[in-house]
């Protein structure tokens, strides 16, 4: 460690290559976060075009706007291109960025694999959407690809797998680089439980990306195999098991919930304290209730199929288990409230942000913990009540928590203040519309309406128009939040190097913006 | 232009519908309590964990609303310095899992008795196909498709310009009731021909995925004669949003003179497959087959949807000769959607969908096909 800071310190006068190069080759942490943040954008909006094609066809009953099967393929690719091209490299945006200059470090760990899994995304991405132009069109089989379902796809078949693949490579690598970052570059004096929160649950995050991304391209390559190379591993007329899929698919995509939101207890454990101006209340009982989540993300994945016809047995064991993981995430929400408790609080974007997550998180919550109780779900299962609740979780959690980072950081990112009034409306404007859009859904579910389907019954006409409105103001007003981020990189009131009144950490005794290579002489941890 | 214009009366709608909101009565804004034993379980299940988490909320939310209202800056307030107490953290540890537990109880009661299929009076076997149900009967026989109503079939396309809400129970509606006796333990057991399906009456308390390969079972005691609707709930291709279930559940007494009319009209056609049809018949027979079982793919002008789904107007099969347009057909085509159709259609409606095919769509082949060369083939 001592040394890779001295070979540091030889050319610390050396900037960024000038032009389109410097971001090609770039191996610097911080303008590969910024690739990666600039992508999540791109990605987010993309994805969201896509949601409002598909609230636009659910706005009456009836088919108006796309065939069914596009319809499918518009869910579909929505949630591919949401989970793994806007949240998942936004929170590693925001680990570029943040981690070495949280741990006071100079650079990632492993600065050529930072570059190569960034520049990875684009050719997955571009592959994975130039499936919609093929023949049969892009993926139309949900984001959890079942088969025989998703075997049934046309010639996009085997580009929609190696783009998961190649997606799956890229997080794999940049988990590696978190791990070994967090565990080489601290400076002296800060131990592990002196860290910020926000690199503690990044870190867990890391070992669960690695546990389960190889799980995630096993199930795929089967699939592969099982259309190309006359396997049957999960064709039931060859002797194979299409249940087996789904075990294998939710091991994966269970721990992958807390992938995406895990960062997010980080970023809101950040914001809550320095808005509050009062410690964060529970910092140890935080990092072992991240652990415990992240363990038991383990052992529940098959609450996401109480309905395909398990053993008693079983069901009893994950709907105790799922019902287990409502006791430390409430150790969470009940720390964030403490922490606020007799606070000096002010409200600036970031920490309405960070407040809305708090409340609009837990809904999400209560209606998991509904979910999870097994003779219930087999009428919520597959209902608009599901889709009420990962959006809860996932919109008002990791994207909030995400816009929240973005709004606090910004600043010291680029070393101008954001419009504080244009935050505000984008906050308020996205808050009240985000809940139009959502909260009706649960009454659809709970009324009867399925999931994934491009038409309805007219009884679900009313609540179907207020969600598909809310949807249309929230997918126009990210459009400000990108204008907002926009206006303040390219200038803007300058911004101090502590930026917020009541911020704590090595990242606020960085210039803003910070140096091209953060800490060349490792700062002295208290 | 023409979406526009629909589009801005139903805007102009949703604030009437918002004032009218109480008048409606099919509003729904919660689970239906359902019709079994069951179903009313679940419903009071539901209803008390949404009380507990109510309940909470209040006591949370309540909080962070004191918190936001009196501890801001603004009124002065001075941040207090405490930062940790493990007797706190050990508080709302144990009471949260205290009262999971006390939800775990009741819910583990519940999932135990819905899952306790045994002493059923009776069995349905239900196959989900793409996209349509099979209903057998195991104890009289009785076997038939279920498949979406005429009148939704020609509402759901895009190019519609009636009124949907004019469709009598639209995308909710069948050709054939899955009719059913009150009062007796029925198991079902389900399967699928291709995909994963999944079986859901909201009335009966639960869905159950029908998997191709795999036998699920379930069961239910329909305590009130009525007609209960429900749809496929699990993503299964293109048509998912329109195989709809309809169950028609009458007296004991009524639905065993069902199945003995059911019963007289089976063997009336067995004898009808057994004679020889005119070119003509077949053509008018063949046509209604092929709406209820075709026309999803490759649509009711034969002309499929380029990339997905083949064309049959000018296809070489449909067009080239007899035995490969019949062995298609029966045989289905490994690795896509379509399905062997041998077991789905018998004889009679085979030849006839197709020397339909064979002759529509401007495919001139001008001969027919037997139901007794299909019998040949089987
Ligand atoms: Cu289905």
């Amino acid at each position: 460690m001592s040394t890779a800071t001295a070979t540091h310190d030889e050319h610390h006068d050396h900037g960024p290559a000038p032009g389109l190069m410097r971001w090609i080759t770039t191996t610097n942490h911080k303008d590969i976060g910024t690739l990666y943040l600039l992508f999540a954008l791109l990605m987010f909006l993309i994805g969201g075009a896509m949601a409002m094609i598909i609230r636009a066809e659910l706005f009456m009953p009836g088919l108006q706007v796309v065939d069914p099967m596009f319809f499918n393929q518009m869910t579909t690719v929505h949630a591919l291109v949401m989970i793994f091209g806007g949240v998942m490299p936004a929170f590693t945006g925001l680990a570029n960025w943040l981690i070495p200059i949280m741990i006071g470090g100079p650079d990632m760990a492993l600065p050529r694999m930072n570059n190569w899994s960034f520049w990875i995304l684009p050719f997955a991405f571009t592959m994975l959407l130039s499936t919609l132009f093929m023949s049969g069109g892009g993926p139309a089989a949900g984001w959890t690809i079942y088969p025989p379902l998703s075997l049934q796809m046309g010639d996009g078949f085997p580009f929609m797998i190696f783009s998961i693949h190649m997606m799956g490579v890229s997080s794999v690598m940049g988990a590696i680089n978190v791990i070994v970052t967090i565990m080489n570059m601290r400076a002296p004096g800060m131990t592990l439980m002196k860290m910020p929160l926000f690199v503690w649950t990044w870190l867990i995050t890391a070992y669960l990306l690695i546990a389960t991304i190889p799980v995630l391209a096993g199930a795929v390559t089967m699939l592969l195999t099982d259309k190309f190379f006359g396997t049957s591993f999960f064709n039931a007329a060859g002797g194979g098991d299409p249940v087996m899929y789904q075990h294998i698919f939710w091991f994966f995509g269970h721990p992958e919930v807390y992938i995406l939101i895990l960062p997010a207890f980080g970023v809101v454990s950040q914001i809550i304290p320095t808005f509050a101006r009062k410690p964060l209340f529970g910092y140890s009982s935080m990092v072992y209730a991240t652990a415990s989540i992240a363990f038991l993300s383990f052992i529940v994945w098959a609450h996401h199929m109480f309905t395909v016809g398990m053993p008693v047995a079983g069901e009893l064991f994950f709907m105790y288990a799922t019902m287990l993981i409502a006791v430390p995430t409430g150790v969470k929400v009940f720390n964030w409230v403490s922490t606020m408790w007799k606070g000096s609080m002010t409200f600036e974007t970031p920490m309405l942000f960070a407040i809305a997550f708090v409340v609009l998180f837990t809904i999400g919550g209560f209606s998991g913990l509904m979910l999870a109780i097994s003779p219930v779900d087999f009428q919520y299962h597959d209902t608009y009540f599901v889709v009420a609740h990962f959006h809860y979780v996932l919109v008002t959690g990791a994207i909030y928590s995400i816009m929240a980072a973005t709004y606090y950081w910004l600043p010291k990112w680029t070393g101008n203040m954001y419009d504080e009034r244009l935050g505000k409306i984008h906050f308020w404007v996205s808050t009240i519309s985000v809940n139009v859009l959502f909260f009706p859904q649960h009454f659809l579910g709970l009324a009867g309406m399925p999931r994934r389907i491009p038409d309805y019954a007219p009884q679900f006409t009313e609540f179907n128009m207020i969600s598909s409105i809310g949807g249309f103001v929230f997918g126009l007003s990210q459009l400000l939040f990108a204008y907002i981020v926009i206006k303040t990189i390219r200038g803007g009131e300058k911004a101090t190097d502590k930026v917020w009144e009541g911020a704590e950490g090595l990242e606020w005794t960085l210039s803003s913006p910070p140096p091209y290579h953060s800490f060349t002489t490792a700062p002295e941890v208290k | 232009m023409k979406m526009m214009k629909r589009w801005l009366t139903s805007l102009g709608g949703v604030g009437l519908a918002l004032a009218a909101a109480s008048a409606s009565a099919e509003w729904g804004l919660n689970m239906r309590q359902g019709v079994t034993p069951i179903s009313q379980e679940v419903y009071s299940l539901h209803m008390t964990i949404l009380w507990v988490c109510v309940a909470i909320g209040v006591v949370v939310f309540g909080a962070i609303f004191w918190s936001v209202m009196h501890h801001r800056k603004d009124k002065g307030a001075v941040p207090a310095k405490f930062h940790e107490s493990t007797t706190v953290e050990i508080v709302w540890t144990v009471v949260p899992f205290l009262i999971l537990i006390s939800m775990a109880i009741p819910a583990t009661k519940v999932l135990i008795a819905m899952e306790n299929s045994s002493d059923s009076e009776m069995t349905v076997k239900v196959t989900g196909y793409q996209w349509k149900w099979q209903y057998e009967y195991q104890d009289s026989g009785i076997k038939f498709f279920s498949t979406l109503a005429k009148s939704t079939q020609d509402a759901r396309n895009l190019d519609y310009q009636g009124d949907i809400n004019e469709v009598e129970h639209y995308l909710l509606d069948v050709d054939n009731r899955l009719v059913l006796p009150t009062n007796t333990r029925i198991r079902f057991v389900i399967t699928s021909n291709d995909v994963i399906h999944s079986w859901w009456v909201p009335d009966f308390g639960w869905k159950k995925d029908a998997i191709p390969g795999f036998i699920n079972d379930a069961w239910a005691l329909i305590e009130k004669p009525g007609v209960y609707r429900g749809q496929c709930a699990e993503l299964c291709g293109r048509d998912h949003g329109y195989m709809p279930i309809v169950v028609e559940a009458m007296e004991p007494e009524k639905y065993q003179a069902w199945v003995k009319a059911q019963k007289a009209g089976l063997s009336a056609a067995d004898a009808e497959a057994g004679k020889s049809w005119t070119k003509a018949e077949l053509i008018t027979k063949g046509e209604n087959v092929y709406n209820a079982n075709c026309a999803a793919c490759h649509q009711a002008n034969g002309k499929g949807l380029p990339g997905v789904f083949p064309a049959i107007a000018g296809s070489a099969i449909a067009t080239g000769p007899k035995a490969g347009h019949i062995d298609i057909a029966m045989n289905g085509k490994a690795g896509t959607a379509m399905s062997a159709f041998k077991d789905q259609l018998s004889d009679l409606d085979m030849a006839a969908v197709l020397t339909y095919q064979r002759n529509a769509f401007g495919n001139d082949t001008g001969d027919a096909i037997q139901p007794s060369e299909i019998k040949a083939v089987r």
